[in-house]
């Protein structure tokens, strides 16, 4: 015994040590919640007087002159989450069908792993693949190629969550249908899907919300249009490029857009994922990370 | 079986003609097919980077990825200031991160008080579902100039002397991208964290308590004990992420391709990189060149996203539902 | 697919895609603007990736034209699948400009430029910077870079200039339009280098010069070859332009002009363009186009502050235009 330590001081220094620890996990909670709140405090501040009917309805003007607004760039991120649900949502969701209900141990461990890699695989490589694989050929960048660099980033969100949402369909269901003599494929199609729809809905919502705020597949992909695209084979605005190019350059009047244009992205981003959490009525939604 | 699963089949369109095999088999390879075009994507991926690097590869050899010059009008290129770049930007925001992940991840299983736990959690995770671009945007015109007025400013007079905290105090440079990375990571490693805290059995923390542990011992002894490899999991998630992360860093890094032993040196990672020379690399070698770094981009990330299953054993099958 | 008719917005039949050169961008989307009323059934979208990038994608045939404000290399040119034309269009300057307090106008010389953008000369009040500039209070603060991190017609101008004058940064650094910087931040385009020098006290860099006055930047007075500070004006530039030797191929340069008013670090610009266009009517589009710039373009230019080019060389122009096989 090096102290002289009674067992009520030592039990009055670890209760001290604990309300100082429970105290520092409380300031960490606080530091975490902080940046958000910083940053819808600037976007609001900074960018909701700038959201007036010019700004949802007018095409961008020329360099250096004022007003305009960012209407293009707003339609056509709607138009490529579109594309990309076009190409995510059958491939995700078949293919987490087959994960859930077909597959078996070894080639279902090689597609997850597949899928974790792709999900894990920088934004930027999508768009220099993506630029290899399309722009090139075609010549050109065009709403297509920027559609599939964003629909291939849903894949692997998409596959994960609709296996998650078809597992949780209790087996008594599937021996039911079994018993019933109706076929495997109609169960899934009429039983399990209706069964998990809200999840997956969820799951895709969450998907879309998720690629529809990236840059970086798009900047060698669809760098931009100051007009409408009339095609989907043209270059088309989006609204998280034109946030980045007003970011970077000097004039005021593309700052005050690019708050504006950041404003309805986080708005739009944040109502679905909330909107989740709603839908499924659940504390936890399907994980995206 | 619950009403509402009864309802279901009740009202599901079903006939009772025999089974049609050939309809049940086409559905299945469909599903398949699906299944394994996200394998081939990978291979794909993969087949992109190592056609679009070849030149460079050819060029360079693996001295590639230690030499420190990037050249693009003599045809002189080295990866090192990129890795360089790009680990200690993400190590240093992971650094930042992880104290504040798990303080917070406590602060949410154990200490929360029960109608605060779920505003809490949503809060968190929102910041999850911010874009980069917009955080970017924040980063430019709110944190860089006031951590270069205010903090940077303040170590750089109190501990200049420090190699660390010498030079010009530019606003943005390697500590502004670490700072954006440890917004960007925190509610992922907070999330995991969150889980593997959840995985312990409430009886380990009544077994502590019973026998008269503080809350803070409880937690120490049944919750972060068993949760070491989980939470490094979760630190190795966080990297993984922090090095793929691209706008938010490009937009506070300053891109200047040099290693330099300042906290406040402008930077360079292979994203930003990437970004940046991309669209206009002049020649096939600076090209290929970018191609390479888009690579050992991918190798990287998807090595250390391997590692962080192996440690939080994730890659298994979700439980089947009952 | 996307026929979004409206009030005002006018459906066009034709989209003509161009990229490159920052540098010019200003004009050329009031040029595109303008044009699209002159004719509304063509709309040209122009993306401001650098000059580098405008010299790839025209070599790649991902745009339909190109702009740059460096010329393209012999290499480059043989590499083209077809003859590839320059067609100069306006002048314009690199101003050098600052985030100093006042905004005071500084004078500078050539070696001081390149020593400063090498990184040699590290703080505002150094005695090169002093003896240059008498009388005018000089912070006792760090000198940040700003120069380009993607591939620039502006650097090339600049590398080109500064090449001419100090022989140390022939040897060193040398001309292109991605160099490598010893030195300071890197920024992407004219708007962004613009944007930083704003964002941080104390910090130089080389802008076109309409960036440096749409966004109250002071620019220096550079000392030119006869011995005289200028500033860059439409009058400096168009002293530099005067005089200067256009070969056939009409790639020039117009730095360190013997003209004593002319202003040093000035240059013209280039939209790179295939004699033989691939697609029919877009090329009849395109040449319509470069017709109405070398009339009507250039008499806009100068709301901008970019010198139209003497009318012989647009004469010139003019001829290297029938060219054009479409």
């Amino acid at each position: 015994m090096t102290a002289e330590t009674t067992p009520e001081s030592n039990r009055r220094w670890r209760e001290t040590k604990s309300a100082l620890v429970s105290a520092a996990c409380w300031v960490c909670a606080l530091i975490v919640m902080t940046p958000l709140a910083l940053v819808l405090f600037h976007l609001l501040r900074l960018g909701a007087s700038s959201l007036d009917w010019t700004f949802f309805t007018q095409l961008p003007k020329p360099v250096g002159e004022t007003g305009g607004g960012m209407a293009n760039a707003i339609v056509g991120s709607f138009v490529l989450v579109g594309l990309a649900a076009a190409i995510g949502v059958p491939i995700g969701v078949l293919g987490g069908i087959y994960l859930a209900e077909y597959g078996s141990g070894r080639v279902n461990f090689m597609v997850r792993f597949a899928a974790d890699i792709l999900n894990g695989t920088p934004s930027i490589v999508w768009g220099i693949v993506v630029y290899a694989l399309v722009v090139i050929p075609m010549k050109g960048a065009s709403a297509y190629a920027g559609g599939l660099a964003l629909g291939f980033m849903m894949i692997p969100l998409i596959i994960r969550t609709t296996e998650e949402m078809l597992t949780l369909v209790p087996q008594s269901h599937r021996e039911a249908a079994l018993a019933l003599g109706i076929p495997r494929w109609k169960f899934i199609v009429h039983i399990a899907l209706k069964t998990a729809r809200k999840g997956i809905l969820t799951g895709v919502l969450l998907a879309a919300a998720r690629v529809a705020g990236e840059t970086a597949p798009l900047l060698f992909t669809t760098p931009g249009n100051h007009f409408w695209s009339r095609s989907l084979s043209e270059p088309i605005a989006s609204l998280p490029v034109q946030i980045y190019v007003n970011a970077i350059g000097p004039y005021d009047e593309w700052h005050r857009q690019a708050w504006a244009g950041a404003l309805v992205l986080l708005f739009m981003a944040l109502a679905v994922n909330v909107g989740a959490r709603l839908i499924t009525g659940r504390n936890n939604p399907p994980a995206i990370h | 079986m619950n009403a509402a699963a009864e309802t279901d089949i009740r009202s599901a369109k079903v006939s009772f003609a025999p089974p049609n095999r050939a309809a049940d088999a086409a559905f299945r390879f469909l599903t398949w097919l699906m299944a394994m075009m996200v394998v081939a994507l990978v291979g794909l991926v993969g087949w992109k980077l190592f056609q679009g690097s070849r030149l460079s590869i050819q060029k360079f050899g693996l001295g590639f990825f230690v030499h420190s010059n990037w050249d693009p009008v003599n045809g002189d290129f080295g990866a090192a200031p990129f890795i360089f770049g790009t680990f200690v930007s993400s190590l240093l925001g992971l650094l930042m991160a992880m104290p504040l992940s798990l303080g917070t991840a406590i602060f949410l299983t154990e200490l929360s008080p029960s109608w605060l736990r779920q505003p809490a959690i949503t809060l968190i995770e929102m910041l999850a579902a911010v874009p980069s671009v917009i955080l970017g945007l924040w980063g430019i015109f709110v944190m860089v100039p006031w951590l270069r007025d205010h903090p940077y400013h303040w170590l750089n007079s109190a501990l200049g002397f420090l190699p660390l905290f010498q030079g010009p105090v530019y606003g943005v440079g390697i500590l502004s991208a670490a700072v954006i990375i440890a917004i960007m990571i925190i509610p992922i490693i907070t999330s995991i964290s969150r889980e593997v805290f959840r995985t312990v059995p409430q009886s380990q923390r009544e077994a502590a308590f019973a026998l008269g542990a503080t809350r803070w011992e409880v937690t120490r002894l049944a919750v972060l004990r068993h949760s070491v490899r989980g939470i490094f999991g979760a630190g190795m998630l966080g990297l993984g992420r922090a090095l793929g992360e691209t706008m938010a860093v490009t937009m506070v890094i300053g891109n200047r391709p040099e290693i330099s032993k300042s906290l406040f040196a402008p930077g360079y990672t292979l994203a930003s990189a990437i970004a940046n020379e991309f669209a206009e690399a002049a020649s096939d070698l600076h090209s290929s060149a970018l191609f390479e770094l888009g690579l050992a981009l991918l190798l990287v990330t998807i090595a250390t996203n391997i590692l962080a299953h192996l440690l939080i054993g994730a890659v298994g099958a979700p439980t089947r539902g009952q | 697919m996307l026929t979004l008719a409206g009030p005002g917005w006018v459906e066009a039949q034709l989209l003509i895609n161009g990229a490159g050169a920052t540098f010019p961008y200003p004009i050329y989307s009031k040029w595109f603007d303008e044009y699209s009323k002159v004719d509304p059934s063509v709309h040209f979208n122009y993306q401001s990736i650098g000059s580098g990038g405008g010299q790839r994608e025209i070599l790649e045939g991902t745009v339909d034209f190109g702009a740059s404000d460096g010329p393209m290399s012999d290499q480059n040119l043989a590499r083209a699948p077809g003859r590839i034309l320059h067609i100069p269009t306006l002048a314009g300057a690199d101003a050098v400009t600052y985030n100093l307090e006042g905004n005071p106008v500084l004078h500078f010389d050539g070696p001081l430029i390149a020593d400063i953008f090498m990184g040699k000369i590290t703080r505002w009040n150094d005695a090169r910077i002093a003896v240059l500039n008498p009388g005018v209070p000089l912070p006792a603060e760090d000198i940040v870079v700003v120069h380009r991190s993607d591939g620039s017609g502006t650097t090339y101008i600049l590398a080109d200039y500064l090449s001419n004058v100090s022989p140390e940064w022939a040897k060193q650094v040398g001309r292109g339009t991605s160099i490598k910087w010893r030195t300071g931040l890197g920024a992407k385009g004219n708007e962004g280098a613009t944007g930083q020098i704003k964002q941080i006290p104390g910090a130089i860099g080389y802008v076109e010069l309409i960036y440096a006055i749409q966004n109250n930047l002071p620019c220096a007075s550079v000392k030119n070859a006869s011995g005289n500070f200028v500033a860059p004006s439409m009058a400096s530039i168009n002293a530099a332009l005067t005089g200067a030797a256009v070969p056939d191929d009409f790639r020039f340069s117009i730095v360190n002009a013997r003209d004593s008013q002319a202003y040093p670090i000035a240059g013209a610009t280039w939209l790179l363009v295939y004699a033989k266009q691939a697609d029919s009517a877009k090329g009849r589009k395109l040449v319509e186009f470069l017709r109405w710039a070398m009339s009507q373009g250039e008499q806009i230019a100068p709301t901008l502050n970019y010198v139209p080019l003497p009318r012989e060389l647009v004469q010139r122009v003019g001829r290297e235009i029938d060219e054009i096989r479409y």
